[in-house]
């Protein structure tokens, strides 16, 4: 072992805003290895990886501290170019392929092969021909390495997303001197079959002495694939164990294993158990939704008058699909029965009429007024949609704002919600994050709703924030009746305010279990039909 | 499936389609002969086709419809004034007024560039706006430098004050020298043989630009500006020196156009040359992210007919040819618009059709896991 490893993370640490999100990250990467990479959303995978390939965000937030070490030499990347001249690539999420290209143009996108011709000469490379036999040379051979059948004529918008995703894994190969490759999820959009294909030449890439970074949902696959698992947790690395030595079971554990904090349990037994009399309120059938990046596929739920119903799951599962699309801001079908009356999808309008109400998890673009007062943050919508706080002159042909009324009910909000604020005239913008988001749930408290949708009510807010916020749900649910369902990544936040959790896994609901199962049951559910 | 064809034929083609059958109704009413509609529109291909070739290269680098290209026909049409002073006449003096409209043309097309760099998915609507903004320094050169800082002798081509440019400048002596450079007759029409050589040899290059290093990464801004500039295309740089190769070819449009002229309207000549041509090469069939070679011959070809036809068709169906001339500008800013409209509407369909296609697919995907 006296060869240096390919790569050595040397305690690692990064801090977004005085959050930490990683934790002296250390290990190791030798080559032709391959590395998993497992953990819950926001468990910091992703910030390593950025962190790793230099992009720019990490930078414009601080850097980070720690060393990494590349070939035994300390390395600080600045920006991907640099990442990629030390051999580093990596293929993400979303493809970052010019759908009007052919695969051969996007293999070799920006380093096509070039024959000079006179007029090059005198005007610079820009004007030399494209050598497009050798173009073809290249990405044929490299398709071939990936074992895959790919049609390298045929248009990226007119391919199918898993030779999408083949044809960026080929891309990288090209590249010179290609040491380590980043794969965030890959094979989330492959089909079985082609996930298998995506997985042989992992192993073949790696038997060529190029050490892959692998990072998925599917544990199955780290464990048929990978020499090395990483579990992270919480911005740190819980466990590092050989593959061969663990199970798909043992790993869930770590990636979920907070202990059990001791929940209400009985209480929400006792709950749900009357609530059985208690008849349906809204009813979710074979629901769909086209919202990027969290498309629902086939969702049919049914929610009870009074419950606090939780939706949890990955990210980019559908979890948030399901209150955007049936609130109307994404394109939607399916049927959405409230008390039995069919609403229609699509139109906002007429959910809010309907008394849904929605605190969206986009606090800055959807939620607030930034430039205005709270009075107007929390009343507006009421004003609009029930005429609520206004005086009606001429029988009701010029609506006066009722001054008072908006102030007084600002203040009760403001002292119910404990939100800090220099008084009801103050701009929404001036607000921290917590307290920004408070107003938004008085604004949704101040429509009264029959049922209201919380969408990931704590994101961004510190613990002491999280803590208020979700006793005003709590309050509010019990106090008036309201039938609350919240969406939220976090898992044990869902088991400590909710009755029932209904996991999303896939686009579809996995499991509807009460609070009070086990959180590793819960963990399976959200990895059962990651796709 | 065949009945699916013909509706997507129709509704990719909604614009010549809807020409063409303007036209065969116009040009029965309008009672012009056939030899001389023909001769009519090969002369009309010869002025204009240069111009509107000028706009496809912006049009590859995904800048939409280059308004900015009445930037170069300004460049064209100082290079003339200046040669006209010196009395430099015919093919040289083309020449000359081609050569000084170059540098004009780089940093027009440079300022023009950078502009539109400010305000990308916005550079029609930027470049439009713009002309005005340059319009009004080009008037000042041309209105007020021109016979004070700017030397002009020939007290002909200047307002009788003593300095500026008359509205008119005559190109009389330089009228069709290009054109009648190995024309051909045949019958009545006359063939200006050597400008369709210098059309042609500009349609070569556009072919051969498509295929260079340059064009590729033109294409790739195009597309996808973040993706191009991820894999290491200097997106900025790019979008710059397409703005400045269709200006620079705009201006010796101009100067072609106005040769066949054979006169020079210094202050209007250039206002709507922008507007004509693009309404052409929408009337050919282009969209605003993708135009070829055929489409510019096709909308040249289709839109001078109804110009040439419309004025008479009018007098007989109205009693009024100013109906005629009213009728082409409406219709020139009626195609831009409906273009524009369906181009929107079309991209909006297409985003719809992707996001269901990736629903259903992905269903699909799951059900084949559980099987």
């Amino acid at each position: 072992m006296a060869e240096s490893p390919l790569l050595e993370f040397k305690n690692v640490s990064k801090s977004f805003y005085g959050n930490n999100v990683l934790n002296g990250i250390s290990f190791t990467l030798n080559h032709g290895e391959i590395l998993g990479l497992v953990g819950e959303n926001g468990a910091g995978k992703s910030t390593l990886m950025r962190i790793l390939f230099g992009m720019n965000v990490i930078k414009e937030t601080g850097g980070y501290e720690g060393e990494i070490l590349v070939d035994g030499n300390l390395v600080k990347f600045d920006n991907p170019s640099e990442a990629l001249k030390a051999g580093i690539g990596m293929v993400h999420q979303e493809f970052s392929l010019i759908p009007g290209f052919t695969a051969v143009e996007n293999i070799v996108l920006n380093r096509e092969p070039q024959r000079k011709s006179i007029i090059s000469e005198v005007f610079g490379p820009r004007l030399n021909t494209l050598d497009r036999k050798k173009m073809d040379e290249i990405s044929q051979k490299s398709i071939g390495t990936l074992g895959v059948n790919i049609n390298k004529d045929m248009l990226i918008s007119n391919m199918p997303v898993g030779h999408k995703q083949f044809t960026e894994i080929a891309r990288e190969l090209t590249k010179k001197n290609i040491k380590i490759l980043i794969l965030d999820e890959p094979t989330a959009v492959l089909t079985e079959k082609e996930a298998d294909t995506l997985l042989k030449s992992i192993k073949e890439m790696a038997k060529r002495g190029i050490s892959v970074i692998f990072i998925t949902h599917r544990l199955q696959e780290i464990l048929s694939v990978c020499d090395k698992v990483l579990v992270m947790r919480d911005g740190v690395i819980v466990r590092e164990t050989p593959a061969d030595k663990t199970t798909v079971r043992e790993i869930t554990k770590w990636m979920v294993g907070r202990e059990i904090s001791g929940i209400s349990a009985e209480n929400n037994e006792s709950k749900i158990q009357n609530k059985k009399e208690i008849k349906k309120i809204m009813s979710v059938q074979n629901l769909w939704v086209d919202m990027p990046g969290e498309t629902v596929r086939d969702v049919t739920l049914d929610i009870f008058e009074g419950e606090i119903l939780g939706i949890g799951g990955l990210a980019g599962q559908g979890k948030l699909g399901i209150p955007n699309g049936i609130m109307g801001l994404y394109e939607a079908g399916g049927k959405v029965f409230l008390n039995e009356k069919e609403i229609s999808l699509n139109n906002p309008r007429l959910c809010l009429d309907s008394r849904l109400a929605f605190v969206s998890e986009d606090r800055r673009g959807v939620g607030l007024l930034l430039d205005e007062s709270l009075e107007w943050n929390i009343t507006f919508p009421a004003m609009q949609i029930q005429n609520k706080y206004l005086k009606m002159l001429l029988g009701g042909f010029i609506k006066w704002r009722d001054e008072e009324a908006i102030k007084e009910v600002t203040e009760k909000y403001i002292k119910e919600l404990s939100i800090k604020c220099t008084g009801s005239q103050q701009k929404a913008k001036e607000l921290s994050g917590g307290n920004q988001q408070k107003v938004c749930l008085a604004k949704a408290f101040a429509l009264e709703p029959k049922v209201l949708f919380v969408s990931e009510p704590t994101r961004g807010i510190d613990v002491g924030a999280k803590k208020l916020v979700l006793d005003a749900l709590k309050k509010f649910n019990k106090e008036s009746g309201v039938t609350v369902i919240m969406i939220s990544s976090e898992l044990e936040e869902l088991r400590a305010v909710c009755d029932r959790i209904a996991i999303v896994s896939g686009g579809k609901i996995s499991g509807v279990l009460p609070a009070y199962t086990d959180s590793e049951e819960f963990g399976h559910l959200m990895v059962s039909n990651v796709v | 499936m065949k009945k699916n064809t013909i509706v997507s034929f129709i509704s990719n083609n909604l614009v010549p389609l809807m020409f063409v059958l303007i036209c065969s109704v116009a040009i029965p009413l309008s009672g012009f002969s056939f030899s001389y509609l023909l001769a009519e529109i090969v002369t009309r291909i010869a002025r204009n086709s240069f111009l509107i070739l000028s706009l496809l290269i912006p049009i590859m680098a995904g800048m939409g419809l280059n308004f900015g290209m009445t930037l170069g026909a300004m460049a064209g049409e100082i290079g003339l004034i200046l040669v006209s002073d010196w009395q430099i006449w015919g093919i040289p003096g083309m020449i000359l007024a081609m050569i000084i409209s170059v540098p004009i043309s780089i940093l027009l097309g440079t300022i023009s560039g950078k502009i539109m760099n400010l305000a990308k998915g916005r550079e029609m609507i930027t470049g439009y706006i713009m002309n005005y903004f340059i319009n009004g320094i080009y008037q000042l050169i041309v209105l007020y430098a021109m016979g004070v800082v700017i030397p002009i002798v020939h007290s002909s081509i200047l307002l009788p004050r003593g300095y500026g440019i008359r509205n008119t400048v005559s190109l009389l002596a330089m009228r069709q020298s290009l054109d009648n450079l190995l024309a051909i007759r045949i019958g009545t029409v006359k063939i200006p043989l050597f400008t369709f050589i210098v059309i042609a040899l500009l349609c070569l290059f556009i072919l051969w630009f498509r295929k260079t290093k340059l064009g590729q990464d033109m294409r790739a801004v195009g597309q996808d500006m973040e993706v191009a500039r991820a894999s290491g295309i200097n997106v900025e740089k790019t979008r710059i020196i397409s703005i400045v190769i269709s200006t620079v070819l705009a201006g010796f449009g101009m100067i072609i156009y106005l040769q066949n002229m054979g006169n020079l309207s210094t202050y209007t000549a250039h206002s709507q040359i922008g507007m004509f041509c693009i309404a052409a090469l929408l009337v050919g069939g282009a969209s605003v992210d993708k135009a070829t070679i055929g489409n510019v011959f096709l909308g040249v070809t289709l839109f001078h007919i109804l110009f040439i036809v419309a004025p008479s068709a009018g007098t007989k169906l109205m009693g009024n040819s100013m109906i005629g001339e009213y009728f082409r500008v409406f219709v020139s800013y009626a195609v831009i618009t409906f273009a524009l409209i369906m181009y929107e509407t079309k991209k909006r369909k297409a985003l719809r059709e992707v996001g269901r296609s990736l629903g259903l697919s992905q269903t699909r995907l799951s059900q084949s896991k559980q099987a």
